[in-house]
């Protein structure tokens, strides 16, 4: 049975939904244990194991994340910035019945500080079938600044 | 020029006035008297390895181009073309056999030698090619470092860096025996003046309060090492303006110790290198991977900055980029670069665990620092235990703000041409 766009997006929409509300321990709980959340700093790069990223985060480097977020001892991160974010634009690049590939538009504004900053981005993931319903194996994201300079990002993109 | 800023008005021994951050006429007199008349870090050995190569960057405002020729001599030239100053490149980096200007097709050689100019009979005889070549700056490499200067007087890089240099040599030693090259970069801005940054590379001060997320995320070994303040390091003013900060004693020469414990956290990647390299090798990989134990600042835009390169960048009087340049072991076992670019990762750039509260620590400064007038910033951490070593430089504990006032004392000298005896109290 293949994977649905509807089934697809519905996954991504609640994730997009939890970390604007700073729902982060749930958004653990949307990975699998050996998936990937990467934010290439080279937006060709495909062997990210081997290349300098902005975050290429494993299970347990996202719960670190997470805790930084949520433990108030991380002075860029307390409280975190405020995120407002919308996906679109969706296409299923690949679907082999228990895996897909979804690849979409992310326009995300944060709040903090008193200053707006908004960040684009090209988004692909990896998702996949499991017994506890569909989760991300892999999300890439990929920034139309990735190349430029970006400012401090004390948040989840 | 009546109005030009005293820079003696803004800096004492021991204290800065607040508006050192923020005044605009001042940052325009930096730009000039320091990024125009100091040796500057354009540029790392191994990002333009091959005849051709080459890369775009800055030296102060002044965009530039960093290349290779067919000789291999490397050239630092203004992006900038010779008959309407249109920049002749816009790419980050690639290779080349000449930089075309896109306005009316002007072609300049790799050393930015003009080559071709389209329908140059329209100048009759008043076009002289060999009179307009890319402007050249004065270029001069120590270790992979490149410097360039528009300055063809000041004295050359190698007396420039002087006591720097065993530090740089130090350092360099992340290599494990292979050249040390560049591995990527993490580039980001924030709202505030540049010399906040330079401040902060010397600063072991506020390690363990503003970087208390990142020292949750890492084993306690790694805490035990990365707490130093208190401990036996310190910090030495180099001279120039550059100094040393040695936060971790035992890993300033990573050649030695080689028989200390690996840490428990390299003990995987050990077991890995161990099925290709000898226990000695290994052990000198592992130590690599770690970093060096110290940051070395040198005045004004380049950090060798434990395990990364830290390049300042002033955009304006209130807005600086950064760029943290990850390093590695050029040809050295992917699994150990590997492990480098995941440390980097963890601490370094605008997503690192590290770097987003320094961040936030350098934008409060720079926005406490427009609060009222005639308020002191203080330098003086230090200061009552600090002395002297054999070959006169000054020293003190690890937390004081020796390499703060040796770069602010080397800004004084380049702001107002008078030599350091003269300009410090």
């Amino acid at each position: 049975m293949s994977i649905t766009l509807d089934e697809a997006v519905a996954l991504i929409t609640l994730e997009a939904d939890l970390l604007d509300h700073g729902q982060f321990h749930e958004w653990l709980g949307l990975y699998t244990p050996g998936g990937r959340y990467v934010i290439p700093t080279d937006p060709d790069a495909e062997d990210f194991e081997n290349v300098l990223n902005y975050a290429y985060d494993d299970a347990e480097m996202r719960a670190k994340r997470v805790e930084r977020l949520l433990g108030g001892r991380s002075i860029s991160a307390a409280p975190p910035a405020q995120t407002v974010r919308l996906l679109s634009r969706y296409r299923m690049l690949a679907d082999d019945g228990d895996t897909c590939t979804l690849r979409c538009a992310q326009y995300l504004k944060e709040l903090r500080q008193h200053r707006e900053r908004d960040y684009a981005a090209n988004i692909t993931y990896r998702l996949v079938r499991t017994p506890d319903g569909l989760k991300i194996d892999l999300k890439v994201i990929r920034l139309l600044i990735a190349t430029e300079a970006l400012t401090a990002v004390s948040y989840i993109l | 020029m009546s109005d030009q800023p005293d820079p003696r008005r803004f800096l004492e021994t021991d204290r800065a006035d607040g508006s050192i951050y923020n005044d605009p006429a001042l940052f325009d007199l930096e730009m000039d008297r320091i990024f125009m008349h100091n040796w500057i870090w354009v540029a790392h050995r191994s990002e333009i390895p091959e005849p051709g190569d080459f890369i775009t960057t800055f030296v102060g405002p002044h965009p530039v181009i960093v290349s290779r020729d067919r000789k291999g001599a490397v050239h630092v030239m203004l992006n900038r073309c010779r008959h309407r100053a249109a920049t002749v490149c816009e790419q980050h980096k690639g290779n080349t056999a000449s930089f075309v200007c896109p306005y009316h097709g002007w072609a300049y050689g790799l050393d930015g030698a003009l080559r071709g100019v389209p329908h140059q009979n329209g100048y009759g005889q008043d076009l002289d090619k060999a009179s307009l070549p890319l402007v050249n700056l004065r270029v001069e490499e120590y270790q992979g470092l490149i410097f360039a200067t528009f300055d063809h007087a000041i004295p050359d890089l190698d007396s420039w860096l002087g006591a720097a240099k065993p530090w740089i040599d130090l350092f360099m030693k992340q290599g494990a025996g292979w050249p040390v090259k560049t591995m990527g970069e993490h580039k980001f801005t924030f709202p505030g003046n540049w010399k906040i940054q330079l401040e902060n590379t010397t600063d072991a001060y506020h390690f363990p309060i503003v970087h208390k997320s990142f020292l949750d995320s890492v084993d306690q070994e790694t805490q035990d090492i990365l707490n130093f303040v208190g401990g036996t390091g310190f910090v030495e003013d180099l001279g120039h303006g550059h100094s040393v900060m040695v936060m971790i004693p035992e890993l300033v020469d990573l050649d030695e110790n080689l028989d200390a414990p690996i840490p428990e956290r390299f003990l995987e990647l050990a077991d890995q290198l161990a099925e290709t390299y000898p226990p000695e090798k290994v052990r000198q990989i592992i130590r690599a991977v770690g970093g060096s134990g110290f940051n070395l600042n040198l005045f004004p835009n380049l950090a060798c900055s434990m395990a990364f390169f830290r390049v300042l960048r002033p955009l304006g009087v209130a807005q600086t980029e950064i760029r943290h340049i990850a390093i590695g072991m050029d040809g050295g076992p992917d699994i150990a670069n590997q492990a480098r670019l995941r440390l980097h990762e963890h601490f370094q750039g605008p997503m690192g665990f590290g770097t987003p509260d320094d961040a936030e620590a350098w934008d409060r400064v720079h926005r406490g620092a427009l609060a009222g007038r005639d308020i002191p910033i203080l330098l003086n951490r230090g200061l009552a235990h600090e002395e002297k070593r054999a070959d006169g430089n000054l020293y003190s504990d690890v937390s004081a703000e020796t390499g703060m006032r040796a770069a602010y004392r080397q800004w004084l000298v380049a702001m107002t041409g008078e030599p350091a005896e003269e300009t410090v109290a």
